[in-house]
């Protein structure tokens, strides 16, 4: 939930990066990580087995600047994509103001995002959520594999109601802020709206 | 929490500061149950409270499954004590997440005791907040902030 703080005028928003087990969240926020500069972001923490698989959340808090001298800062969290940690991926979703859906292009990966995705819609429902009047856009990432799906297979199958997506290399860099922007501002968007 | 304006912010950080110095603690934080760090009191300068804010309601929420899993309503708090640094959480009037760090300077039993009292006056606060906010609406950052000004803040780079 969006918690606006009139004291310390700050704009706090909670976006979380959802899908399948390497698709490539963690590799985003990686990314925004090394390449946000240090006064803009804090720590990022990982909780990850030994095996670098997310285990319970990546957490990474960045400002993304100044609007009517209140500072926007966004919590980023990605959940743990693995199907048997279903229960903490469901808590990370408490409070969520904006959806990442990371899908991996590779062919062999269609039925796991497709659950991934049937998966965010349930959990959302449980907190009370609706997916298609929630801030929320999707990245296909791994568009440098040889197996990756063609992009309009991908979206007719991953993206039926047409939210703003893009296609991603996060290993790279490539797509990554543009998806990050592109949520940020569909939940400042949402706030305004609300108000 | 959704919204926290000045005076109330401030009768939340006075609350926090008193039991800051009634407990003898190092320091206190207090969170909402999202992780955002709503007020802290005490020796905060090289503590990354933003990382203990996230932490904490991540535990909070992992207990609270826990709790739900074994048709426990919640557990009430949690301790843990370390070598230097001990630290007492709880949950005051559901959803704000209490956070005292102590030392040898004081005892569990009094910080307990000042918790208690802190989390009755917070919940107090709570209560006059969420009325207040339901009888007169306040004027909205949001109310200046034009569709313009999100789109800027995203193209400048
Ligand atoms: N080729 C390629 N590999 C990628 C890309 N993005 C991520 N990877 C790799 O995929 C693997 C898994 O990435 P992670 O970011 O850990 O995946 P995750 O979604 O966080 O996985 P879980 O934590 O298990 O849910 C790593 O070896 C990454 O380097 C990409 O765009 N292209
Ligand atoms: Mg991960």
């Amino acid at each position: 939930m969006s918690f606006i703080n009139y004291s310390s005028r700050e704009i706090n928003c909670k976006i979380v990066y959802y899908g399948p087990g390497l698709c490539g969240k963690t590799t985003n926020l990686q990314y925004i990580y090394n390449k946000t500069s240090p006064d803009a972001k804090g720590k990022m923490i990982s909780l990850a087995t030994e095996t670098e698989r997310t285990l319970f959340f990546d957490f990474l808090p960045l400002s993304m600047g100044d609007i009517h001298g209140f500072k926007t800062r966004f919590h980023l969290y990605t959940v743990p994509g693995q199907v048997f940690y279903d229960a903490s991926r469901k808590l990370i979703l408490k409070g969520v103001d904006g959806v990442v859906f990371v899908a991996d292009s590779q062919v062999e990966r269609m039925e796991a995002n497709l659950e991934s995705l049937d998966n965010l819609r349930e959990n959302l429902e449980d907190h009370g959520f609706d997916l298609d009047k929630l801030p929320y856009v999707v990245q296909y990432n791994k568009q440098d594999l040889p197996n990756a799906a063609p992009l309009d297979e991908l979206k007719n199958l991953l993206n039926p109601t047409g939210v703003p997506d893009f296609s991603a290399v996060a290993v790279s860099g490539d797509g990554v802020f543009t998806t990050l922007k592109a949520v940020a501002k569909l939940v400042l968007l949402e706030l305004k709206k609300r108000r | 929490m959704e919204v926290l304006y000045e005076e109330q912010y401030q009768a939340i950080q006075a609350t926090v500061e008193r039991l800051y110095q009634d407990s003898n603690a190092m320091a206190i934080l207090l969170i909402d149950k999202n992780g955002q760090e709503i007020a802290s009191a005490g020796e905060i300068e090289g503590l990354d409270t933003t990382s203990l804010s996230s932490l904490t309601a991540g535990n909070v929420a992992a207990t609270g499954g826990i709790a739900k899993l074994l048709a426990e309503k919640e557990f009430t708090g949690q301790f843990h004590e370390g070598e230097h640094t001990n630290i007492h959480i709880s949950i005051v009037a559901q959803r704000i997440i209490l956070v005292v760090l102590f030392d040898q300077r004081t005892s569990l039993g009094l910080v307990r005791l000042r918790v208690r009292k802190a989390s009755k006056d917070i919940q107090t606060l709570l209560e006059e907040m969420s009325q207040q906010q339901q009888q007169q609406s306040k004027p909205s950052i949001f109310e200046e902030i034009t569709d313009a000004d999100i789109d800027n803040l995203f193209n400048d780079d």
